[in-house]
């Protein structure tokens, strides 16, 4: 009799390994060094890749299971949402503000991430890595369709969502976002896993998608609030491929540290000055607000950053040389940035407004040492301004940081009346910066940021040579409806009437 | 009686955004259009990659195919990320009831011995050249142009590795981790697989994505799946009585039905575009697929012995045909 021979249960950790690592071999028909020939440039040594702990274990049936069925109901409450007049739940339409940002600037960062971790997940030698990568691409698609998809109905409805493939690469303000991504591709390998595993994911996303998406729930916008809760768990895996990607290169070699330290104190720089834009959402743009991006920077930045450097303390990793700084921008950078914005917003594919006196209390209320004293009386001087019929409108054209690309429009750390300005000569030529963060950032890397795209002086070259009809149109912008100020605006007119129809019987 | 319920109308101020207005007229566009036209950046990008410096950021000349608008090379099926895991996810529930069905009845012990010992042998070390397939199609993806182009090889990629670990469970199911051990021994150092394993690393050091694409998705793939899955699995195994074999590489089949409608479809339309094309396809198509076919000839004798040659040869008049009805002239 045939004594049947019990199969070697295998463990779930074994099976994985099964299923994934045992996938690959080491090639003998070409060298290493020629099948996976970015991987040492950036000096970062790696002895041992089957060290790698594999962040989650998902093979690709439960990967295909789990999320077609969040792709489900996403679409189902997208499909209802456009069906039933969804947009005229919102608070009010000044939100709007807020996500043709977003689709401008992050859908497309979310598309370029796509695209980095599709290079990653053939670039790195190990297959652990390479796998936990290609999933993240994958997810980073979905991530730029479902935000395409969610906001597709507002354009319909609205103005400044139409030309988002145009406004992504001429206008100027997504550069800052752009230039980001672009940054963190146009690197190695292991420092876009910085760039954007640990820095963007890690560090900052939280301070991107919380105020975002809780923003979006509270002022009625079902659309977003689902495109984020379904993100959310792709997230919450990509922060973990963030985190260990990290604690293996420095656990695989000491002379690892100094190089992954400059790139976080690098990439924080860089993520803080994106997260700009959110300070400025979070403060001004939200008519029914969550809380004050100082309230947010406590806690996700300096209780969950604070917590998780403290971690990495072990490895020899100090916090980001620009903390201090960031610190004390906290309290100014939103006022700062939304004054930019009101000035220049015959240049912007969204409106800006200046706030009413109920929103001026409530910004003092949150910005105890600093509304009252700095940005109070600028907003008072330009709403008198607009009562009399002439608004301030700046038609100079801002001064870019060559690094991070936002205007310079931040004050010294140690001043709030002194705007900060720095420059570097590189080649004879004269670069200008926003803050000490942005200079050190090009002075270790001249050779990359000379190359840097700029758009105001693109301005004054082919096809536009200083005109601005001529540039309105090269950005697909629309004067008079996807510009200026919300008052008064189209979007304002149509909402205000169409919400009339819906909520009373005239 | 139908009754229309009455809701608030009111009128778009649009149908759609410009760049597909531009591209299909002022119509409503689909899901698919939305999220695959225009939306990899085009312009004023900013920085070299420090990894090529010749390169731009993305670059279309990284290939030899030339395309004047590289969005025409669109995918027949239309996948974007939810229509392509609502489809995968179909199918996955189909071969886990599968693998169920062949466990629960214990099909895999009273497979015969010889023939269990075929199917562990050719399909096992696959799971290998899969892999392979995963590191090219991620590849295309990662450097090609155009995201109506790289969107299906990331989809393409994610399905190797799927197709990959049905492989090993299947070599897990038949035989065990010992199967798995052997199957990667016979990959690495058996003549059955040198050829094979030739192939695929001479393709990990190809940076050309297009000619990749050629390499993997049509050449090899083109014979490896007919030939695995119709010839030896269907022909051969399920007609000695190892239909337990075909249930569980049910995906593959399927699978191979459906993608080289798609892999058709962009060769068509690459070649359509110029004679320029069409020379490089031509002298590619040639030269891999012949490299395949010869690849493929002793992994194919592992079960049909002395008929290899014939199959291979049938398989390859086949692909011809295929690759010719594409427009490209061989």
């Amino acid at each position: 009799m045939d004594m049947k021979v019990a199969k070697k249960k295998l463990g779930l950790k074994e099976k994985y390994r099964a299923l994934t690592r045992d996938l690959g071999w080491d090639t003998t028909y070409q060298p290493k060094d020629a099948v996976f020939p970015y991987v040492g440039y950036e000096g970062i040594k790696i002895h041992d890749w089957d060290k790698w702990e594999d962040p989650f274990r998902l093979t690709m049936d439960a990967y295909w299971k789990y999320q077609a069925e969040k792709e489900r109901k996403f679409y189902a409450i997208i499909d209802a949402h456009a069906q039933n007049n969804g947009h005229l739940n919102l608070t009010d339409a000044r939100y709007l503000s807020a996500l043709k940002i977003f689709l401008q600037a992050i859908s497309p960062a979310e598309y370029a991430s796509h695209k980095g971790f599709a290079r990653t997940g053939r670039e790195f030698p190990g297959v652990g890595t390479q796998v936990a990568c290609q999933m993240q691409a994958i997810d980073e698609i979905r991530h730029a369709q479902t935000q395409i998809h969610a906001m597709s109905n507002y354009n319909r409805y609205y103005n400044g969502f139409h030309a988002f493939a145009d406004t992504r690469d001429r206008i100027w303000y997504t550069s800052v976002a752009r230039s980001f991504f672009d940054d963190a591709m146009s690197a190695g390998p292991f420092e876009f896993m910085i760039a954007i595993g640990f820095s963007f994911e890690y560090v900052l996303t939280n301070l991107l998608f919380v105020p975002f998406m809780s923003g979006a729930a509270y002022n009625g916008d079902m659309a977003t609030v689902t495109f984020g809760f379904s993100a959310q768990s792709d997230e919450a895996r990509h922060m973990t491929l963030g985190l260990e990607c990290i604690k293996f290169m420095l656990e695989q070699d000491p002379d690892n540290l100094p190089i992954v330290q400059n790139w976080i104190d690098k990439w924080f720089w860089r993520g803080f000055r994106v997260l700009g834009l959110v300070s400025t959402m979070m403060d001004y743009m939200l008519p029914k607000r969550v809380m004050s991006w100082r309230e947010a920077w406590d806690i996700y930045g300096v209780e969950n950053g604070g917590a998780l450097f403290k971690d990495l303390a072990r490895y020899g990793i100090k916090p980001p040389k620009g903390w201090d700084d960031a610190e004390k921008a906290i309290d100014h950078m939103s006022h700062q940035f939304m004054l930019g914005l009101y000035q220049w917003s015959f240049g912007t594919a969204f409106h800006s407004w200046i706030p009413s006196e109920e929103d001026m209390n409530w910004l003092s209320a949150k910005y105890p040492d600093t509304f009252d004293k700095y940005y109070r009386p600028r907003w008072k001087h330009i709403k008198k301004l607009a009562d009399a019929g002439t608004p301030f409108k700046n038609y100079g054209l801002a001064k870019l940081c060559q690094t991070c690309q936002l205007p310079t429009v931040f004050t010294e750390p140690d001043d709030p009346t002194l705007t900060c300005h720095r420059q570097s000569v590189y080649k004879g030529q004269k670069y200008h910066f926003c803050s000490d963060g942005c200079q050190h950032v090009f002075d270790n890397e001249p050779e990359k940021y000379v190359q840097a795209w700029l758009p105001m002086p693109q301005l004054f070259q082919e096809p536009i040579n200083g005109d601005l009809g001529a540039w309105m149109e090269w950005v697909s912008l629309r004067d008079g409806k996807d510009n200026g100020d919300y008052a008064g605006s189209e979007d304002q007119r149509n909402f205000e009437a169409w919400r009339g129809l819906a909520t009373t019987n005239q | 009686m139908q009754i229309d319920l009455r809701t608030v109308a009111i009128q778009p101020q649009r149908q759609a955004f410009d760049h597909l207005v531009r591209r299909f007229g002022d119509k409503p566009a689909s899901r698919y259009q939305e999220g695959s036209y225009d939306i990899q950046a085009a312009e004023n990008l900013h920085y070299k990659p420090t990894w090529a410096p010749e390169n731009e950021l993305y670059d279309a000349s990284l290939t030899r195919i030339v395309m004047q608008d590289w969005y025409a090379l669109k995918d027949p099926r239309q996948f974007y990320y939810s229509t392509y895991t609502l489809t995968r996810a179909r199918q996955q529930e189909t071969a886990e009831a599968n693998f169920a069905f062949v466990e629960s009845r214990g099909l895999a012990d009273m497979l015969p011995d010889e023939l269990r010992d075929v199917a562990l042998k050719v399909l096992v070390p696959l799971r290998h050249a899969a892999w392979g397939a995963n590191q090219h199609n991620t590849f295309i993806c990662g450097y090609g142009y155009g995201t109506t182009f790289t969107q299906p090889c990331m989809y393409h990629a994610m399905d190797n590795l799927g197709i990959a670990q049905y492989l090993s469970r299947l070599g897990l199911l038949l035989g065990d981790t010992d199967a798995l051990e052997a199957g990667k021994q016979a990959w690495l150092d058996d003549a059955a697989w040198q050829p094979l394993r030739r192939y695929v690393e001479d393709c990990l050091v190809l940076r050309d994505p297009f000619e990749l694409f050629v390499a993997q998705n049509v050449a090899l793939d083109g014979l490896l799946y007919p030939l695995v899955y119709e010839r030896i699995v269907d022909e051969h195994l399920s007609v000695r009585g190892a239909s337990a074999v075909a249930m569980l590489t049910q995906f593959m089949s399927d699978w191979f039905d459906e993608t080289r409608k798609w892999v058709d479809a962009v060769l068509k339309v690459a070649a359509a575009e110029s004679e320029h094309n069409r020379d490089v396809l031509q002298g590619w198509t040639r030269s891999w697929s012949a490299r395949a076919a010869s690849a493929m000839v002793p992994v194919v004798e592992l079960a049909l012995g002395a008929e290899a040659d014939e199959a291979v040869g049938q398989q390859l008049a086949a692909l011809t045909a295929r690759i010719q009805k594409t427009g490209i002239p061989l």
